[in-house]
């Protein structure tokens, strides 16, 4: 390892490759492309993945929705083509059923009616909800606030709106923050004003009130309509929406294998065939990377075995002179890591280059097509060493080929 | 501090193969002004290939220093190589991308010696030979006898046993190899074994002792007029 620190031993690669200067440009082109191009896929496949992660945005993307609808098979004596509701006492089994899978679950109802305020009115959907929704669809509140536990419990008449909404009732720079409106003729009074949210946005412009005030208001009994369950990290989400119908149907009295009964939407599945392609394109950029790199690896290899070849009898001379094999190996192994090397770091610095010049005109504003195109610094170093590695390997063929020579015949080479 | 006993070299020339050295016996004792004569094809480069052991012989036995040389690799060669042997090439072999200094000062690097101290031997050597002035200078722009002095130089700079010259003067004129071979000579007058090759007469004669090889066999060993102080 002595020989990595001497000065000598990289005044001698200095030496030589100085000598060489148009053949060490070209090789180090070839790696330096090989991980120019790894670094920016990567970066690019990073910036469309955060496009797409945009898109989604701020719902949460592991959620099922489950609703009722008519049974398809007879079952405990009922006929089929039964109606029924979910119950309030459904989301209190279910979490404590599922309490390790599930991370959020959330009764809604939901209706449409008019809503006026002053002279001015529209028709809009109106949703009966707990504080925990805006976990499962962060609330972009631009006013105020969103329902809270108090509201629930005191049954509050409090509703939040959505900007659009404000915008038809309210005149221009007129404050909506405790103003009340009517939602079928009885007031309540607004406390939020929340804007559109990032990506899907399943609600459009709904009035938000509290579950309790919309029972008690719509007189619902303890049916809800459907409900949104949040899955916790890591858990199978088409294994989860299947269990829940299962137990769903068993509290409900539904058949095991009807199919009809519980209607589901699972939003884990839509987005994972979107996250397959991400991920098919990741591994599309990592292979074409790599082996871009490899290329270029063997691009050293080939041009060092040419210069060793030329430098035949300058080995020849070192070896009359007393150079070990070991020494000339040594040396043409360096050469090829030190050649990898600056060839790496110049391409990772490329790429990140090229990766800011993208940003710079593909990334900034609202519809910006790659989002915070970056790669990760293990994964760059990963590349690194690799790239180091297979230069070191690379650079014994030329290094074996340097000493299988005999010194007096390296000596009669012109 | 050479002894060579029934020497024999053949090498292989498709099916054949070609013998070039057919039983040499020489004895070279230290601080011996010796040289090889012989037409080309008698055998003497290959002769000073196996000194130098850059080659190896296929029978008899070689002493270099007292140490029987059999089965070296070539790691091991390497090293006697630097540590005993110099060399002075018909074609100067200097490496083209290093100065006058940094081609004398590279056997030392092999040897291990650190950069400065190096440098500082190379250049004492360099001095010795008259060319201090030129020392930063790459061999291109060297004349011939520089350059040649230069690898005198280069052969000289790990105080070896022996020097071994192969046609040191071939590729010089008449004027020059003059000089080259009184450098040659006061080497021999500190001590040091010097060994050349050569097939001009004139060459030969300036040496203490000339050994003529002639179809891989010698022919006459005999020391010229001038006596060697020593023997």
């Amino acid at each position: 390892m002595k020989f990595l620190f001497d000065s000598d031993t990289w005044q001698e690669i200095y030496g030589s490759i100085r000598k060489n200067k148009i053949r060490t440009m070209i090789t180090i082109i070839g790696v330096l492309w090989g991980i120019f191009l790894l670094v920016v896929l990567l970066g690019a496949a990073r910036g469309i993945d955060n496009n797409f992660k945009k898109i989604f945005g701020d719902f949460a993307t592991n959620s099922v929705f489950v609703w009722t609808q008519a049974t398809d098979t007879p079952f405990k004596g009922f006929q089929k083509g039964r109606m029924f509701k979910l119950k309030e006492k459904d989301i209190a089994a279910l979490r404590v059923e599922y309490s390790d899978e599930i991370k959020l679950i959330a009764p809604r109802n939901q209706t449409n009616n008019l809503v006026v305020h002053e002279f001015k009115s529209g028709n809009f959907k109106v949703s009966g909800d707990y504080p925990v929704l805006d976990q499962i669809q962060k609330k972009n509140l631009i006013y105020g606030r969103f329902i809270n536990e108090n509201d629930i419990l005191s049954t509050a008449k409090v509703c939040v709106i959505s900007e659009d909404m404000y915008k038809q009732l309210f005149d221009k720079k007129e404050k909506a923050v405790g103003e009340y409106i009517k939602i079928n003729s009885i007031n309540y009074k607004v406390i939020g004003v929340y804007g559109r949210s990032n990506g899907i946005d399943l609600d459009g412009d709904t009035a938000f009130i509290p579950f309790s005030t919309y029972k008690k208001v719509y007189n619902t009994a303890n049916n809800i309509d459907w409900m949104v369950i949040t899955a916790n990290e890591g858990v199978d989400i088409v294994q989860m929406e299947n269990d829940i119908k299962l137990t769903l149907k068993s509290l409900h009295k539904v058949h095991p294998e009807d199919e009809r009964a519980f209607g589901s939407f699972n939003l884990g599945t839509q987005i994972a065939k979107f996250t397959g392609f991400l991920t098919g394109m990741q591994f599309l950029t990592w292979f074409v990377g790599i082996a871009t790199l490899i290329a270029g690896v063997f691009a050293i290899g080939n041009i060092l075995l040419i210069t060793v070849k030329e430098r035949t009898k300058e080995i020849g001379i070192r070896r009359a002179l007393g150079a070990t094999p070991i020494e000339i190996r040594q040396q043409v192994v360096l050469e090829s890591v030190f050649l990898t090397t600056i060839a790496g770091m110049l391409g990772i610095v490329f790429g990140g280059s090229v990766l800011y010049l993208l940003d710079m005109f593909f990334g900034q504003g609202e519809d910006a097509t790659l989002i915070n195109p970056t790669v990760n610094i293990p994964i760059i170093l990963i590349a690194f060493a690799t790239l180091v590695i297979l230069g070191t390997l690379i650079g014994m063929i030329p290094a074996y080929m340097a000493t299988i020579i005999k010194p007096i015949e390296a000596l009669r080479e012109e | 501090m050479i002894e060579i006993k029934n020497l024999h070299k053949s090498y292989p020339i498709g099916k054949d193969s070609l013998h070039v050295l057919k039983g040499i016996d020489l004895h070279i004792k230290e601080g011996e002004f010796v040289s090889i004569m012989g037409s080309s094809g008698s055998g003497k480069s290959t002769l000073l290939n196996i000194v130098g052991l850059l080659d190896e012989h296929d029978e008899g036995d070689y002493y270099l220093n007292g140490q029987l040389i059999k089965n070296l690799n070539e790691k091991k060669a390497a090293i006697l190589r630097n540590k005993f042997l110099g060399f002075v090439f018909q074609s100067f072999n200097l490496i083209s991308y290093k100065t006058a200094l940094e081609n004398v000062a590279l056997p030392l690097y092999y040897k291990g010696m650190a950069r400065k101290e190096r440098l500082k031997v190379a250049m004492e050597y360099l001095d010795n030979v008259g060319l201090k002035p030129w020392a930063n200078h790459l061999p291109s722009e060297l004349s011939g006898g520089q350059k040649q002095r230069v690898a005198i130089a280069r052969a000289l700079v790990t105080k070896p046993k022996v020097v071994l010259a192969d046609e040191p003067t071939g590729a010089l004129d008449s004027t020059t190899s003059d000089s080259v071979m009184e450098l040659l000579k006061d080497i021999n007058d500190e001590g040091m074994t010097v060994f050349v090759i050569t097939h001009e007469e004139e060459i030969a004669a300036q040496t203490d002792r000339i050994v003529r090889l002639k179809d891989g066999v010698i022919i006459s060993d005999e020391l010229t007029r001038k006596q060697p102080q020593a023997v």
